[in-house]
């Protein structure tokens, strides 16, 4: 057999991405079409009502709701503070002596004052809900009243599993090999903001050391499937995440594990070191999986913004691979040959197999299931 | 519309599951249909691809080039431009490509209620008693605001939603604001496809109309019985044989790229054939076989996301089908684990291996749900697991297979914040004449005796159980190839498909390990006897070929027994197969295996070594 599909993911030094950014209720679009923006540019907003607090006015002065209209002092509309003296008595005799006044419980507006009832309505401050652009990129498409569609040019690496939300921070890399375990002594106040790069693998009590001094998030190799239990306080069953409120959003590159990060993927990572970086840890594994993303926009042309078509990954002699699961789980090699045949390996399933060689020259055989092409 | 021959002489099947995608050829050759050649390749749900059909393109690629190695003839093609030609010229095409579909994986739900602890909980369990994962119960009083409930809807996509909420009579106004909530979240299909989202009401039956109202345009609004008519009553049935119903209708088959899949999949006559969920095909097998044979029989498909339980008992052929929607070897095989906890599975594992070691590897396979085991002990410890996915799958057929549909369940006031379960099931394992297992990891199996294994020590049959085993797993194809071609489907399945494995003879009760507890004594057919008195807590196996009947007498001794009627002795003819009769006197309600770890692993190293499960080296 001349070729064979094979699954991977993607890790480029350059790809043109697309992305949707759309307010959950309609509200106000707030760029345009051709504008240049920002990561943590809001670019779509809506305003949800406010609170309604009933506060008993008349009660509170002491007087009846018929005496109330004489003391208030707001009107329907009128914008309070906390500070704001809704209502005020003139006192004894008139003469201020033991005077009396309310003041508002709450920041907001008069939204109604009864006389029948002396109750006055007053609102909270309408809540902004607000969705920003994530990645640097240019708006090249509006949905009006609900969102837009931004493009980029960026290096982009697609984890395998992850947790948390979005977020975007300068990369740090902390790492001087991929097969490095993060140390948690080499994060400081210095990591705060940031997004850090662990190498092959980060431990609890380090990822506990990088919330503390505010590291936004970290990208590893690996994570313990116990310590990921501690993170979030349960065992996943289906991989369904990416909205843990843990205060750190992690991405692992290959796995569960001490696995050591792909060349490839820590070379990127490293030669962007200090740049601009989005991530998110949204993972589903199902049908139409979704993975976590980080990407590291570049400047580009508008000309530039065209997405090619996907293309297939293929196996065949000479594609460079990498193994994903036992034996030899994480190294390099280079396919030599792919055999028709059905052969039986160790476990002694019969399956089809590639024939390789790591980069030492040793000679190993596998089945093709268990391999991921490294796209040049 | 069905054919014959005179149509159809070579037909592509493929069966798209959530993680592999099998074809399968079938063709007439010298005067019969045979299955002749097999491919896979891995299901193409994700991006950059993220199109069902393109695993198809591959699995059939491979099909291709085995035709034309197995038939010396380099011309042989299938496909033409990356689609089927049909009808077959010679050698290029085929005469009808059918496919059945499971590619769409398990089942993730969101509820909602109105009061988180009362309503909202009992649209919790109906979608739990369905098989479901739920992913979030959004409830009027859980104290988040509308518009994160709304991003929470379209954030998690849900498969399906089940709203409740309300007794009847009840509350109408917080109801209609729950619906209002999903009506604005506008939930899309995760899948994209031309269907619109499920969403089932089982609510306060006043409010019916404002939710038709609220939602009847934007989603696929099904309206069935308030699980919570009264407080004291709960009525969960109705709910959740709808989630099952829709589950494996709608949402169980679809895909990216499904819609493609479709317009291939066509007869001779370049009639549309619709494409089949797995369980439909296989459930269509399995009363097939129950019918014709007359017997009781159960039968599994285990997969990477779900796993399917079939029955048929009882004199008038009754037959229930779960589908345990989150139970599987690969993308649930995390939750397999989080469901029957470590130590379940761990009792399977003739081996000490790192709690961590196991765990990670688990989570590897979840996340890479295409990989494969190539290391002894990695075959070891999925076959391990699968044994618990089969128990706990087939734990919940019999709670579903044991009330009548639509059968309300009153509740007092105490009972109503506790889930428990009443009614007998029909389910009788002492009755069961066939047990019959498929999918990946009961048909690939690399040794059949594997498969004996599991299916014994996952479903624990009792008394004297007949095994088969789908060989390379086409139930679910030839399931399918029925609606075009009942005579090729029954031949093939006959002839390639159905394995018998042996015979399990397993008396039921208790007994002490060392003490006699079965006398067997077998007349073979070349003359031969196997005769002794097994001590309790043994297995033994004795070859015997398919097609060969052993004459057999049975004696338990102490409180076992073999049959229903609490016989003791019996004279019996046993059938054998693959691999042959299988004694197994550990023990049946309870079975259980030696709680102390070294005691329990010479125990499991015993058992499998006198099975031929594994190769000795692993068993030392």
């Amino acid at each position: 057999m001349g070729q064979a599909y094979s699954a991977g993911l993607t890790v480029t030094d350059s790809i043109i991405l697309r992305k949707e950014r759309i307010l959950p209720l309609k509200g106000k679009v707030l760029v345009k079409k051709g504008d240049k923006v920002k990561a943590e540019d809001v670019v779509a907003e809506t305003l949800l009502p406010g609170k309604v607090v009933p506060f008993n006015l008349a009660n509170k002065l002491g007087v009846t709701p018929a005496q109330l209209d004489v003391y208030i002092k707001i009107k329907p509309g009128q914008q309070i503070t906390k500070e704001t003296i809704l209502a005020e008595n003139k006192g004894l005799f008139g003469l201020g002596i033991f005077k009396s006044e309310v003041r508002s419980p709450v920041d907001g507006e008069v939204e109604n004052i009864s006389s029948v009832t002396g109750q006055v309505l007053l609102r909270e401050p309408r809540i902004p809900v607000q969705v920003k652009a994530f990645m640097d990129g240019m708006v090249t498409e509006v949905m009006p009243d609900e969102g837009v569609v931004i493009e980029n040019k960026s290096a982009y690496i697609q984890g395998i599993f992850g947790i948390g939300d979005e977020t975007v921070g300068e990369l740090k890399m902390l790492a001087a090999t991929p097969d490095d375990e993060l140390d948690g002594a080499k994060i400081d106040e210095s990591c705060r903001g940031k997004i850090i790069v662990a190498g092959a693998f980060v431990r609890f009590h380090v990822i506990d050391i990088a919330r503390k001094h505010g590291v936004k998030a970290i990208i590893t190799g690996g994570i313990d499937d116990q310590d990921l239990k501690k993170l979030i306080g349960y065992d996943i069953g289906v991989a369904i995440t990416g909205h843990e409120k843990v205060g750190i959003t992690i991405i692992c590159t290959e796995g569960f594990g001490k696995i050591t990060m792909a060349q490839k993927t820590f070379d990127l990572l490293k030669a962007f070191s200090g740049k601009k970086t989005s991530v998110h840890g949204h993972t589903q594994i199902r049908a139409g999986v979704i993975r976590p993303e980080i990407i590291i926009p570049m400047n580009f042309e508008e000309s530039e913004l065209v997405t090619k078509e996907a293309s297939m990954p293929v196996l065949e002699p000479g594609t460079l691979i990498r193994i994903i699961r036992q034996p030899h789980f994480g190294r390099i090699a280079k396919v030599t040959s792919l055999p028709e045949e059905l052969t039986k390996v160790e476990s002694e399933t019969m399956v089809r197999i590639l024939e390789g060689e790591f980069e030492d020259g040793t000679k190993f055989s596998m089945p093709r299931a268990n391999v991921e092409v490294i796209e040049s | 519309m069905q054919y014959d021959e005179k149509r159809l002489t070579r037909i592509v099947a493929t069966d798209c599951g959530s993680t592999t995608t099998k074809a399968i050829l079938i063709e007439w050759v010298d005067g019969e249909y045979r299955q002749t050649i097999r491919g896979e390749a891995p299901t193409t749900v994700e991006a950059p691809l993220n199109d069902v059909t393109k695993g198809v393109i591959n699995a059939t690629q491979e099909l291709e080039e085995l035709a034309r190695l197995k038939y010396k003839n380099p011309n042989i093609r299938f496909m033409e431009n990356g689609k089927f030609v049909i009808p077959r010229k010679g050698d290029l095409g085929i005469d009808a490509y059918v496919s059945t579909s499971s590619a769409g994986g398990g089942l993730q739900m969101m509820v909602t209620g109105v009061v988180a602890s009362m309503t909202g909980e009992s649209a919790e369990r109906a979608a739990l008693g369905a098989g479901a994962i739920v992913m979030d119960l959004i409830a009027s009083n859980d104290k988040r605001m509308n518009h994160e409930k709304i991003e929470r809807i379209r954030q998690l996509r849900p498969d399906m939603i089940l709203m409740a909420g309300g007794e009847d009579g009840g509350t109408i106004k917080h109801v209609v604001e729950m619906a209002e909530l999903v009506s604005g979240a506008d939930p899309k299909p995760r899948l994209g496809s031309s269907y619109k989202l499920p969403v089932i009401y089982a609510g306060n039956k006043e409010a019916r109309q404002n939710i038709i109202d609220a939602l009847g345009e934007k989603v696929d609004l099904i309206v069935t019985e308030n699980i919570r008519p009264k407080l004291e009553t709960e009525n969960l049935g109705p709910a959740r044989d709808k989630i099952h119903d829709l589950f494996m209708e709608h949402v169980m088959k679809q895909a990216p790229g499904y819609n493609k899949l479709m317009e291939w999949a066509m007869g001779p006559d370049l009639e549309s054939v619709p494409i089949m969920p797995t369980p439909a095909a296989v459930g269509n097998i399995m009363q097939t076989i129950a019918k014709d044979e007359k017997i009781e029989v159960v039968g599994v498909d285990i997969g990477g996301a779900t796993t399917d339980v079939f029955s048929v008992f009882t004199d008038e052929y009754v037959f229930n089908r779960t589908v345990s929607a989150n139970l599987g070897m690969s993308y649930s095989i995390s939750n397999v684990l989080a469901s029957s906890g470590l130590d379940n599975i761990m009792r399977w594992v003739p081996f000490d291996i790192d709690e961590s070691e196991l765990r990670n590897m688990i989570k590897n396979k979840m996340i890479r749900p295409t990989t494969i085991p190539s290391l002894l002990e990695e075959l070891v410890l999925e076959q391990a697991i699968a044994k618990e996915a089969l128990r706990l799958a087939f734990e919940q057929h019999k709670q579903f297979a044991s009330s009548l549909k639509g059968m309300q369940r009153q509740r007092d006031i105490s009972e109503a914040f506790s889930q428990s379960t009443s009614g007998a099931s029909i389910v009788n394992l002492m009755t069961l004449n066939l047990l019959v297992g498929s999918g990946g990891v009961l048909s690939h199996a690399p040794r059949r005796n594997q498969t004996v294994m599991m299916l014994i020590d996952a479903f624990l049959p009792e008394g004297v159980t007949r095994l088969a085993v789908d060989s390379i797993f086409m139930m679910p194809h030839l399931g399918v190839l029925s609606e075009i071609c009942a005579k090729a489907a029954t031949e093939v399945f006959r002839k390639d498909c159905m394995v018998y494995l042996g015979t399990c003879v397993a008396p039921v009760g208790k007994g002490k390990n060392g003490k006699p507890a079965l006398y067997a004594k077998l007349e073979l057919p070349d003359g031969k006897k196997f005769e002794e008195e097994i001590p309790f807590g043994e297995v033994r196996l004795i070859p015997l070929d398919e097609g060969k009947v052993a004459k057999a007498t049975l004696k338990t001794f102490g409180g076992l027994v073999l049959d229903k009627d609490k016989n003791k002795e019996l004279t019996i003819d046993l059938h054998g197969g693959k691999i042959g009769i299988v004694l197994d006197t550990r023990g049946r309600q309870p079975f259980v295996l030696p709680t102390e770890k070294a005691e329990r692993i010479a125990s499991l190293k015993k058992w499998m070594r006198e099975l031929n499960a594994y190769p000795e080296h692993i068993l030392v």
